[in-house]
């Protein structure tokens, strides 16, 4: 995919400079998989949270500063891992290709 | 009891879709999952507009509860068979007031309706219609739901299962990642509580782990399987779970589900917290 990631998932209303967002699409062979399911995993490894990704494959989380796990699972027994360094009052874009 | 007494399988549903003496009910935080689609003959549990009352921070009361399954087409004598997004949290929210209101036969679809999207299993967008029943609950049975004085009298005492995420335990995160964090309460545990977050009790696509390994899971971390135990998390549909791997699986006699959890004893005024950062 070129160009700026589909964001369908708006942030209005949300004090983005008090949240740790990320998000990020998932894709298959290029296209967005939408029905994906997205965990977010803290550097131990550990499941914090999970989402299903938009019909445009967006998904998003509020997490806190540090490094996080993104493991994407979708069916036909496909799953993908993608590393992210998150901050607070910015938001981290993460692209998982499964 | 043996686990095909409270859980059916993907393979069990689909064997059932025909079955008249069978209700599936879908129950969901995104309400919208259902309008999209959903399981042959599925009706619909709203957690929050059927499960809740609309006024004071409750369960529905019995007259309403009974209302509810009437207007549903649910009877007394029929098998409920529970399942939802979310790795089943709010589908074992649903069994867990099920239980409580004293409905005979109720099971979960292991892994909920993850582990059948996942399968790339039917679901239709056609919604079943089903004939108005008299349903009638029995008197809420408390033996399974604390309130919040119980919680702190079981500080040191009983077992105190926090099932929320490890961050959320420790006080660096107010709420699961996947909702904003802007909350009014303080952040941190219940004293001596164990954090064992929910997601330990079940496999990726949404499945319980076996019972053994459950079994080591809760002795291992510390829990006491000869005294009584409580289970809380943010707002009791998480630790609903816990208390469905406890309760129903493992059989453990005296579990209770806190369904106050961490919204309401973060907001007590004087009641002991304990953070790590």
């Amino acid at each position: 995919m070129c160009g700026a990631p589909v964001q369908d998932l708006s942030l209005e209303g949300i004090d983005v400079a008090t949240e740790t967002v990320i998000q990020g699409t998932v894709t298959r062979d290029g296209e967005p998989e939408g029905g994906a399911y997205v965990r977010l995993l803290d550097s131990s490894g550990e499941f914090t949270a999970e989402v299903v990704t938009s019909a445009t494959g967006a998904f998003r989380f509020f997490a806190r500063p540090g490094s996080w796990t993104l493991r994407a699972l979708a069916s036909g027994n496909k799953t993908a891992d993608a590393k992210v360094e998150a901050e607070q009052g910015s938001v981290t874009e993460a692209q998982i290709s499964l | 009891m043996p686990r095909s007494n409270v859980l059916v399988d993907a393979d069990w549903v689909e064997q059932h879709l025909d079955d008249p003496s069978i209700v599936l009910v879908e129950v969901d935080e995104d309400t919208a999952a259902y309008e999209k689609n959903h399981i042959r003959g599925a009706v619909r549990i709203d957690w929050k507009q059927d499960l809740q009352d609309q006024v004071r921070r409750d369960f529905v009361n019995k007259e309403q509860f009974e209302k509810l399954l009437s207007e549903k087409g649910i009877s007394n004598d029929e098998t409920i068979v529970l399942y939802g997004g979310n790795n089943n949290w709010f589908a074992a929210y649903a069994y867990w007031y099920f239980k409580l209101y004293g409905h005979e036969n109720v099971k979960l679809l292991d892994g909920g309706r993850k582990k059948w999207e996942l399968d790339s299993r039917e679901l239709v967008e056609d919604v079943p219609t089903r004939k108005a029943t008299s349903y009638k609950a029995k008197k809420p049975n408390n033996d399974i739901r604390a309130f919040r004085d119980e919680v702190v009298e079981s500080i040191n005492k009983k077992n105190l299962v926090d099932v929320r995420s490890p961050d959320e335990f420790s006080g660096k995160l107010l709420a699961p990642a996947h909702l904003p964090q802007e909350q009014s309460q303080r952040a941190g545990h219940v004293p001596s509580a164990k954090n064992i977050p929910w997601s330990k009790a079940a496999n990726d696509d949404g499945t319980f782990r076996d019972d053994k390994e459950l079994t080591e899971l809760y002795q291992g971390e510390g829990v006491d399987f000869g005294k009584d135990t409580i289970a809380y998390c943010r707002i009791g549909e998480r630790s609903a779970h816990t208390w469905f791997v406890l309760h129903e699986i493992l059989d453990q006699p005296n579990v209770k589900n806190y369904d106050g959890s961490w919204t309401e004893y973060g907001s007590l005024v004087g009641v002991p917290i304990e953070k790590d950062v």
